[in-house]
This record gives C-alpha cells, structure tokens and sequence, in this order.
C-alpha cells in the first residue's frame, strides 16, 4: 500500500504532530501504528505518570513508562537533616499508608546503633503498620475498582479506609503524615480505650469488605478485565525485583514480615495468601486476603499488648523526662545535646527492609558518625514494579493499562521520591 | 534483631570458597555479609552468586551509589543487595568507582529489575552502566544539568530554563521514535512551531 515510503504527516495541535508509520503487520488488517501519550495527568492514573503506548488497533506493541514527576529529592533532603527529622520526610514516601514508611525509617537507624525498642513499642509499631497496610489495600482497591466503573465498592471503601484513619488519628494526632515513629520507638502511647474503638472499627471494616467482596470478587466485568491481563510467571516476576502482593499474586510466597521477621511479627499467627497466575485478578486477591490478615495480627496484638516503656530509655537516643531536664544537669546536657545535635550512630552503613504495603520498602543508610545521615536512599517497591510494567502490558489491549496500573498500585510519592 | 534463617559467617564462608580469589574484601558488619568487588570481576561475582546452587541469589533487591568525595580515593561506590529467596539470606556487593572513569558493567543482563535502579543511579550519580539497553535520565529531565546526588550538587543550585517541548514524543521515548520513518512538518514552513527545538 505504502511500499515503505514516509508518511507524511499533516500538523497536529500545536503545530506537530504525533509519529505515524507504516507497517505491515502479520494480524488482521494492514494498519499503521499510532503513538498515544497516556498522562501525566490522566483521569485514568492516580498518580502523575506518563505512559507513551504504541498502538496498532488497540493492542500495545511499545510502551515507554516515564516516571520523576513527582521527584523532590528525598535522598537529597535527609542528607541536610538529622536523623529524626527525616521522619516528616518519610510520611510523604507512601502516602497511603506512612506509619510503615516511618518505622521502617526507625528500624533501619535502630539496626545501625545496634539497640532494640521496648516490646510495647514494637506491638504498637504492629498495631499501626497493619491498620496502615489495609487502609493502602483499601485505597489500591477501592481506586483500581472505580477505574474499572464499580464505583459503589470504592465508596464503601473509602468509608471502611475513613473508620481506620479515625483510629491512626486518635493515636498519631494526624491522619495522613503522621510522623509517629522516633528513632528508639514511637512518638505517644495508644490512648486508653483504643482497644475497643479498634474492635468496632475492625467490625465495620469487616462488613464492608464483605459488602465489597459480594460486588467485585464474582462480578462479570470486572473478571473480564482483571482475569488472564498482564499475566508474570514466577521467574518473571523474581527477575524482575517484583515484592509484596506482586510477587505474591504470582505464586512466590515471600513476604519480609515471615521471612525476616522485625518487630516481633515472629510472635503473631497470619498466613501469607498466594495467587497462581501472576495476573491482575491474582493481584486483587492476594490484597483482598492481606487485608483480614491484617486485622488478625491488629486484634492479636491489642490482645496481648505488654505493658512497659514505650521508648529506649538511652539519652543519647530519646529524648530524656521532662523533670530530669529542669531538675538535672545531666539531663539538661542530654536534652542540649540531642535537640542540637541529634542522634548519633557510630560510622557505618546498613540496608535495613520491611514489608511495606506494596513490597519490599528498604532503606540504605551510611553514617559518617555526626548527626545526619551521609547518605540515605530508598528502596522503593513502587519504582520496581512500574520498572516491571513495560513488560506486563506489551501485548495487552490499551484498556487493559488501568486495571494494571491500579493493581501495580503505584503511589507517586514513593515512586518518584 | 533480624535473624537470618543462613547464619551470616556460614554465607561468608560459602563465598570464600565460590569466588574467594576475585573478593577484595569480606565482612559482616551489623549483621549482613559486605564484600566488595573491583569493576572488572563484578559481572563474574553476580553471575556466580545468581547461578550458584548454594548461593542462589534470585532477586536482586536493590542499586545505590554513594559519592565519598574527598573521603576516599576512589570516589563512588556502587553497592547492590541481593536476596536468596530459598536461603533467606541477603548479600551487599561494594564496587569502588574511580572519578575519572565512572563506569560499571550493567547487570540487566542477569536481572531485568536492574533497568529502573541503573538508570537512576546515572540519573542521580552519573556512573555510566556499560552494557545497558537504554540509559537514560529517569526522575530528572533529559535537559537536567549535573547529578544532583553527588556531594559537589548543592541543595540549591538553580537549574537553566529549558525550551518548550515539542513535539513531546520525542525527548524521552526517543528509543520508540523512528527517524527514517518519521518526517514532521509544520503548516507554514517558514516559521516553526515555537518553542520547538532546534534541528541537530
């Protein structure tokens, strides 16, 4: 038709146009590839993130995922600050769900000043990063879910995710940056009766799972859009550095808080849901599953939560009691010392991961001794997966880039730090 | 703290004896097995740790550099994590890198995972991964000045404008752009579309 000539293209918008060329393709209808530009800002990706396809009908040949909209140089900051005020930082990673930014931060100091939180600091750590996974899982969810027109399911739970959040505000005094945790453990006590508000809090968000499970887990449409697209076989998936539910969708059943255990996670009973496929549908729901695990390792924690200190009591680390402060020299000198000079970590370098919400979330500190970090970086499980998402959509309709992008779950922040 | 499921020294034994002769260097430091490794015998001491039976390290789980400007004569450090997910272990690999020739080879090879984490080591660095299919800039723009991590970037340094970009396609998908069989043309050929850029 074309016998390889150039085609010219007439101007688009703004005086260019985008590419067209010919090309003889083995299926269907001869046609021309198109390249469409899917984003920054698109109604279709929660998140800022471009995703540049090329298309012949509707099926992806290439994809170019742009990512770095939404960079603010992280690593660049905590180098100027010192190591707790890097805490307000963290928050901003995983928007969704920052307790587990900022105690997998704390984790990661603790393990270079080899000292260990209080038990019922590491409980408390427990209580909120589990509240915080399924408040992620309910936004992942419940934003894929509206993507794909169930609009109901994502009201239901955001109301589910509202009940949660109430809780991390009664304990943190924030509901989105909640810059709760402190280098040698956690910023306040649980407030008194939070057992009880959890445990109906934990009902309601029970009831809308189960309202939410019935609209989605069995509905046609939204099968037919999850089953069988952007499908990664367990090799695929290790090759590729996928974690958390990703690598858990495709059948490896990995997950940090079994395998490495941190913060006492030994001492609770939770299983670790797998999938089979590696597809979309298997992604939903390995997340689906966590999100009751979650709230058994919550209810078990709050059951057997120890009384004790809910910090180290090392001042060098935290900071000292008021009293000793006005009554004490050396408490003065403490308090001096820190609030100036912040904590200090003997030199050397660590990486340190949990189990965040979408994967693996690990931290690479290197101290040089003084009270701010030499280096940080930040493992982030966000930026891996869209790394990985070039090759899950190849070949898939362009319909097929929400569902994907909703279940790789990307949050900007974490993603482009 | 974290218990590895494979004690740490019984890791580093088993390193010793499966590529002892190319390890600069072998120790535990808090807990995790730190070796470091020259440029050169990195591909051989990755592909031997991902392809040995008793070492099986599967996943690569990260790649960072750090810039030791004025603290060490060979002034980066590229360091990788891997992770053995039958053995629960994990490994840190250092790879010192001279100023003057800032340059690695590339592991995409061996695990897919690397692309992203290269490219924004030389995003953020500059060290160049020799072997890569696409280094590119990945969260700074393609036009961005400097490696805003290395310690000689200040955290203020002011950034030229750049020009409107047009067509957009072109500047960071430019592997997908296909020159000979692209002609653009604009309407009134005299006048280019503004803002575009320059022909090269």
């Amino acid at each position: 038709m074309n016998d390889g000539k150039l085609l010219e293209v007439d101007v688009g918008v703004g005086g260019i146009s985008t590419s067209v060329r010919p090309r003889e393709l083995g299926d269907d209808l001869h046609s021309e590839t198109m390249v469409v530009n899917l984003g920054p800002a698109h109604p279709a990706t929660h998140g800022t993130i471009r995703i540049v396809a090329e298309l012949s009908g509707e099926k992806i040949v290439d994809a170019d995922i742009d990512v770095g909209y939404l960079h603010r140089g992280f690593e660049k900051m905590c180098e100027t600050v010192d190591y707790n005020q890097v805490m307000p930082y963290t928050d901003r990673l995983n928007y969704v769900s920052p307790a587990i930014n900022n105690f997998g931060w704390c984790l990661t100091i603790e393990k270079l000043l080899e000292i260990e939180v209080p038990k019922r600091a590491q409980y408390i750590r427990v209580i909120l990063s589990e509240i915080s996974r399924v408040a992620d899982h309910l936004t992942c969810l419940g934003a894929s879910a509206m993507e794909l027109g169930a609009f109901t399911v994502m009201l239901y739970m955001m109301e589910a995710r509202e009940d949660l959040w109430d809780l991390i505000e009664e304990v943190t005094g924030a509901r989105l940056t909640v810059s709760y945790g402190r280098v040698g453990g956690v910023k306040d006590d649980i407030t008194p009766g939070f057992a009880d508000r959890a445990k109906a809090a934990f009902k309601k968000v029970r009831d809308h799972l189960s309202n939410c499970d019935r609209l989605l887990t069995r509905n046609r449409i939204f099968i037919d859009r999850m089953c069988d697209v952007a499908v990664i076989s367990a090799e695929e998936a290790i090759n590729s550095s996928l974690t958390g539910p990703m690598l858990r969708g495709s059948g490896v059943k990995h997950d940090l808080r079994k395998s490495f255990p941190y913060s006492s996670y030994e001492e609770f009973e939770f299983d670790v849901p797998v999938g089979t496929k590696g597809d979309n549908y298997d992604r939903f729901l390995v997340r689906f599953a966590e999100m009751e695990e979650s709230l058994k390792i919550c209810e078990q924690a709050l059951a057997k939560l120890p009384e004790g200190p809910i910090a180290v009591s090392d001042p060098h680390v935290t900071l000292v009691p008021k009293d000793e402060v006005y009554n004490s020299i050396d408490g003065m000198i403490n308090h001096f010392e820190l609030v100036m000079y912040g904590v200090k970590p003997p030199k050397g370098s660590v990486y340190n991961a949990i189990e965040g919400a979408n994967g693996e979330l690990g931290f690479y500190v290197v101290s040089d001794g003084t009270g701010k970090p030499y280096r940080a970086h930040v493992r982030s499980p966000s930026f891996i997966h869209m790394g990985a998402m070039r090759k899950m959509i190849l070949g898939a309709n362009i319909s097929d880039i929400v569902p994907t992008f909703g279940m790789i779950n990307m949050i900007g922040g974490e993603c482009d730090r | 703290m974290v218990q590895l499921k494979g004690t740490s020294s019984e890791l580093l034994e088993v390193l010793q004896k499966e590529c002892g002769e190319i390890l600069q260097d072998g120790v535990v430091e808090l807990g995790s097995v730190v070796v470091s490794v020259d440029p050169g015998n990195l591909t051989k001491l990755l592909t031997s740790c991902k392809n040995s039976q008793i070492l099986a390290f599967n996943l690569l789980s990260d790649i960072t550099a750090v810039d030791w400007m004025d603290h060490r004569d060979e002034r980066f450090e590229v360091v990788y994590q891997l992770l053995s997910l039958s053995k629960l272990w994990r490994l840190t690999v250092k790879v010192p890198v001279s100023e003057s020739k800032p340059e690695v080879p590339s592991v995409v090879s061996l695990w897919g995972g690397a692309n992203f984490l290269e490219r924004e080591v030389w995003d953020m660095f500059g060290i160049r991964f020799v072997g890569h299919p696409d280094l590119r800039r990945i969260l700074m723009y393609e036009e961005f000045v400097g490696y805003p991590l290395r310690k000689d970037y200040p955290v203020q340094a002011k950034q030229p404008r750049i020009p409107l970009r047009a067509p957009e396609v072109e500047n960071t998908a430019r592997r997908m752009i296909r020159p000979d069989l692209v002609t653009i043309r604009s309407k009134t050929k005299s006048s280019p579309a503004q803002g575009a850029r320059p022909e090269k």
